[in-house]
């Protein structure tokens, strides 16, 4: 087993509406006050595919996720989304506090139109898909940290995405927590077969979760590298002690502190 | 997974637990140092009564006794003073709700463009601003002396801090929410409906509070200004002063404190009941 270290490489011919979704072509984001967030992001997200962007903090990991999404248009380059359902994820929840837990699930299904009986319906299969069985009629604030966050994917998955965007979003729980809702991510990706793209700053995590790692430098930021991670899914906890694992994340590693030089 | 859902569930069960038991101790704690203020208050009435002043002025500042004897036990001045806590009751209240008629739609309005809200809010400073008894006069001489002059006095004093408030709730919404509602293509109302004015709820109660303060407050200017139309507590006042009748001055001056605060506390419990399912106080 073996990773490739390589230079992000952009084929230049038209992205493959079978095998991709979303692909960024030498994307990059002035904002308005002048701060350059991004420059020249390159790179392709195929179907079912799972991939990483580590980073230093005030890289532009965030911006990159939301120009993804459509949030943050890109002002060079292009961004080209193939599927506009996507699910998004916050590093915080984002719940509706006054609403509770089964309401809250049901918001986009009812932002997007679905009538009543079907979006309970939806809702209340997310919830279970999540753990949240029991739950429905409480309010987020009666919630902890983890439930929330599930609360929150659960509310994403009834759209059934073909893409998720996940922006850091255990990155506030406790290690422990944490580790239980990487499982569970990893559990919804090898059943539901969405393609997602993962922002992070925790190397193992993105190791552990991706096929493909990308890693940004400092601001603005740009690719620097760009790592296949070719173990088989569904992933095991224990993967984390294979030597393999820990040499690629190394690599990631070695190309981040390389990318701050 | 499930026993994973089931060891987190712990936060909910200990915030109930608390709730449960705080209460009895709660309650002391709150009502406790505010009565052992009343009967130093109490006890200074009486010195002031007795020690300072001397029997011949002593009706300058009655002592406590007599002004529950003169202004609540005796039949025919309680009725006169019911009857004009009723009359002033009625004006606040219909003050304050069409004070919070006018100052939400007001916020509607303002939440809906930067330069509807740059336009409008000077005028509702200059509302806030205007000294509320150089205004009276003009009240008096458009809207004459009656029960309109009075709530249309209220309704200047009240409809501010509703502005304000109601318009802070409906403009802090975290941007991440409005993200998702932008990713699903959320229109103005379904925004307004959905999202911003749930999040506005509990900064529109305490716009209300202060507002319900103030109503009373106006109510009571209009009337001792006027010094026409149906006697509430402000006329009442306004006669009793004219006759020296101190003991009477202050009952009145304590069913005005009462009215004051029965409208505070029933905002706020009302305010309490719709939100205490999710609202999160100190948390935004």
């Amino acid at each position: 087993m073996g990773a490739e270290a390589r230079l992000a490489d952009v084929p230049d011919d038209a992205i493959d509406a079978g095998r991709d979704v979303l692909s960024f072509r030498s994307a990059g984001k002035i904002f308005p006050d002048g701060t350059e967030a991004v420059r020249d992001i390159s790179f392709t997200l195929r179907r079912s595919e799972f991939v990483s962007v580590v980073g230093p903090s005030g890289c532009g990991k965030s911006t990159l996720l939301r120009m993804a999404s459509g949030l943050s248009p890109e002002t060079s380059g292009k961004v080209q989304r193939l599927v506009e359902n996507l699910g998004f994820v916050f590093q915080d929840a984002t719940l509706l506090p006054w609403r509770t837990v089964q309401r809250n699930v049901e918001l986009l299904a009812e932002l997007d139109g679905v009538r009543r009986s079907e979006r309970e319906r939806l809702a209340r299969e997310a919830i279970n898909r999540v753990g949240l069985q029991g739950f429905e009629e409480h309010y987020p604030k009666a919630l902890s940290g983890g439930m929330k966050m599930r609360a929150s994917v659960a509310r994403a998955l009834t759209t059934k995405p073909p893409i998720f965007l996940l922006d850091e979003p255990f990155g506030a729980l406790d290690e422990i927590t944490r580790g239980a809702l990487n499982e569970e991510l990893m559990r919804l990706y090898v059943s539901e077969q969405f393609a997602a793209i993962f922002i992070t700053h925790s190397i193992s995590e993105a190791v552990y979760l991706s096929s493909r790692v990308l890693v940004m430098s400092p601001r603005p930021g740009r690719i620097v590298a760009e790592f296949e991670v070719p173990f088989p899914y569904p992933r095991l906890p224990e993967l984390r002690f294979d030597p393999d694992f820990a040499r690629i994340a190394g690599e990631v590693s070695h190309a981040l502190r390389k990318g701050y030089e | 997974m499930t026993t994973q859902a089931m060891n987190t569930i712990d936060p909910a069960i200990e915030l109930q637990g608390r709730r449960g038991q705080g209460l009895p101790r709660r309650l002391a704690l709150s009502l406790g140092p505010p009565l052992v203020l009343f009967g130093v208050f109490v006890g200074l009435a009486y010195s002031i009564s007795y020690l300072i002043l001397s029997p011949g002025r002593r009706w300058l500042f009655p002592p406590p006794h007599e002004i529950v004897k003169n202004g609540f036990l005796n039949g025919r001045n309680l009725h006169e003073q019911l009857t004009a806590l009723w009359d002033t009751a009625q004006v606040s209240i219909v003050g304050l709700l069409i004070a919070f008629a006018i100052g939400a739609t007001v916020a509607l309005v303002m939440s809906q463009a930067k330069w509807i809200e740059r336009s409008l809010y000077p005028y509702a400073v200059l509302v806030q601003v205007t000294p509320i008894l150089a205004i009276v006069p003009l009240i008096a001489t458009w809207f004459g002396y009656d029960f309109t002059a009075r709530v249309v006095v209220c309704v200047l004093i009240a409809v501010f801090p509703i502005i304000t408030n109601t318009l802070h709730g409906l403009l802090t919404v975290d941007s991440e929410l409005h993200d998702v509602f932008t990713l699903h293509h959320a229109g103005r109302i379904e925004r307004l409906v959905k999202l911003q004015i749930p999040h506005a709820v509990p900064d529109v109660f305490v716009g209300l509070r202060v507002s319900a303060g103030l109503s009373v407050i106006g109510a009571i200017v209009g009337e001792f200004f006027f010094r026409q139309g149906t006697p509430g507590l402000g006329r009442l006042l306004d006669v009793y002063r004219a006759y020296l009748e101190t003991d009477l001055m202050m009952s009145a001056l304590l069913f005005c404190v009462a009215l004051g605060l029965a409208s505070f506390l029933v905002v706020g419990i009302v305010g309490r009941q719709l939100t205490k399912n999710w609202y999160e106080e100190g948390n935004r």
